[in-house]
């Protein structure tokens, strides 16, 4: 990870470059950093930054548990990503939200909540990108059948739980955050 | 795994990503969503020396128009956008209802509809759509040059793109109204690449099948059109048996392999009743009946 601050020009004298600056929003903070092109967005959260919540299970764009919350890329509002098949140079300039930045003044959000109260996770693992996913569905679609639950989490895979508990979390968190009007 | 280094380069116009492929041809890659080239050079199956990232041109190639004759559609939007994009519910859904089965909605959320037919992976679902419809697409080296969907698709992650060009657009000829359509995929797992899939289009005329369209993916080198078929179609009422021999003659076109997702035999059969499915549906959408 190259972390000087100069960024040099390539030899090829083409305008390339060998180290890019960039400059990313996690949970509401800023960050400048300069990273090698081919620095992956998990990598530079995890490594970098030190967010280790996001996790790396599969590293092939399949499991999910990379997933996390992005703006700006389509229609404005947050949608979820895998940050295992993302170069850290294509967050340059966008917000990104991590598992990390989701509890507010120490109390949990009710994706949270609602994993814990339906026991919607065993080991873990899958949880935080689990729960990226799930808020990323309801954000387009704030009332989703289990149907449409389903469906939103299936590029998540979870090894413990069978999904059924889950399922029920995601949909009891989506009936709270309906009621009480709940966005992010 | 971490892909082998390369350089980056940031363009600000589209002329800049034209003459940085001109100076560099195969050595430089154009970067979309990412979502086939980040997982190719993860596994260093391609190992560009640079890379020509097109998200700072988004909002110039990210737009989809209805209008006149035709529907255009930037080649940047991402494949959500046209899942959840309301004046193509209306207008062509055979597009919504085709982007919501590819991968997950992550994937959704990041991959191209240019990036897709630009990768052109003979079992992705875009060229097949896209070769239904005839579409037209657009390719920039300074000027532009329009290639049809029949001379695009020319084989497996090949098509008629030059290194030194950039896709920019997609152009689809308007479909009346009433129109029957039908996507169907056949996926083994959720989120899977297809193991066949076959998009159909039926314009109704008079109570008989005016003209058809259907186009299969994933059992060939490249997607193809079911032209005998669509021949036996043209003018008919359709019934069962019709439906039959045009099936049976999409699957006697197919030349798939034998991999994970079944043997090339298995792959001939679904692909007779993934034909018989779709072309059902179609022309019950088209409110003809079916005797
Ligand atoms: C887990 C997973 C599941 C998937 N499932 C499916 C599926 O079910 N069906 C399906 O069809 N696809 C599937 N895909 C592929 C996905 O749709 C990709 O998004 C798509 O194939 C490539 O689009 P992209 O924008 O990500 O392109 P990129 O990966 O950025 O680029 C792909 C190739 O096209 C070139 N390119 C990109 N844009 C242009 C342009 N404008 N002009 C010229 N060249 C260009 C690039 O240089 C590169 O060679 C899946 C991908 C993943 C990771
Ligand atoms: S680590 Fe599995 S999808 Fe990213
Ligand atoms: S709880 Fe263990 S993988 Fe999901």
């Amino acid at each position: 990870m190259a972390r000087r601050k100069s960024v040099r020009k390539t030899k090829a004298g083409s305008n390339a470059l060998n180290e890019i600056p960039i400059t990313v929003r996690v949970n509401g903070v800023e960050y400048k950093n300069t990273v090698q092109p081919r620095l992956l967005l998990i990598h530079y959260l995890r490594d970098v930054l030190g967010l280790t919540g996001s996790h790396i299970g599969c590293d092939t764009s399949n499991c999910g548990a990379c997933t996390v919350l992005m703006k700006d890329v389509w229609g404005g509002e947050w949608r979820a990503v895998k940050s295992c098949t993302f170069y850290a140079f294509q967050a340059n300039g966008k917000e990104i939200l991590t598992i990390e930045g989701l509890a507010r003044d120490g109390e949990l959000h009710p994706l949270q909540k609602a994993f814990w109260e339906h026991h919607g996770l065993q080991c873990g693992y899958c949880t935080p990108g689990m729960i990226m996913a799930a808020l990323g569905l309801l954000l387009m679609n704030p009332n989703p059948t289990v149907e449409e639950i389903r469906k939103g989490i299936s590029g998540n895979l979870c090894r413990c739980t069978g999904y059924i508990n889950i399922i029920k979390a995601i949909d009891a968190a989506a009936k709270e955050m309906s009621a009480k009007g709940v966005k992010v | 795994m971490i892909p082998k280094s390369f350089e980056y380069f940031e363009p600000k116009t589209l002329s800049e990503v034209v003459g940085f492929l001109k100076k560099h041809k195969e050595n430089a890659k154009v970067l979309a969503g990412g979502h086939s080239l980040i997982p190719m050079m993860k596994l260093r199956l391609a190992a560009p020396q640079y890379i020509i990232n097109l998200e700072p041109l988004r909002k110039s190639l990210s737009y989809i128009k209805v209008g006149g004759k035709s529907i255009r559609i930037g080649a940047l939007v991402r494949h959500a956008e046209i899942e959840h994009s309301q004046i193509l519910k209306r207008e062509l859904p055979i597009l919504p209802a085709a982007a919501e089965w590819i991968g997950d909605m992550q994937v959704r959320n990041m991959g191209t509809i240019g990036g897709s037919v630009a990768h052109s992976d003979p079992a992705s679902d875009w060229p097949v759509v896209m070769l239904s419809l005839n579409a037209v697409f657009t390719l920039y080296s300074g000027k532009k040059r329009k290639v049809p969907a029949s001379k695009f698709f020319i084989g497996p992650f090949t098509t008629a793109i030059k290194p030194y060009e950039v896709l920019t657009e997609i152009e689809i000829p308007r479909l009346p109204k009433r129109h029957g359509w039908s996507w169907k995929k056949f996926e083994r797992k959720a989120g899977d690449f297809a193991t066949v899939n076959v998009a159909t289009l039926i314009l109704p005329k008079d109570g008989h099948i005016g003209s058809a369209s259907i186009a299969v993916g994933s059992v060939h080198y490249r997607p193809y059109r079911v032209t005998e078929g669509e021949r036996l179609l043209k003018g008919a009422k359709p019934d069962l048996e019709l439906v039959e021999r045009v099936a049976e003659s999409a699957a006697s076109m197919a030349e798939p392999t034998s991999d994970l997702r079944g043997s090339a035999e298995y792959k001939r059969h679904v692909t007779k009743v993934f034909v018989k499915r779709s072309l059902i549906e179609a022309i019950e959408r088209a409110n003809l009946n079916l005797r």
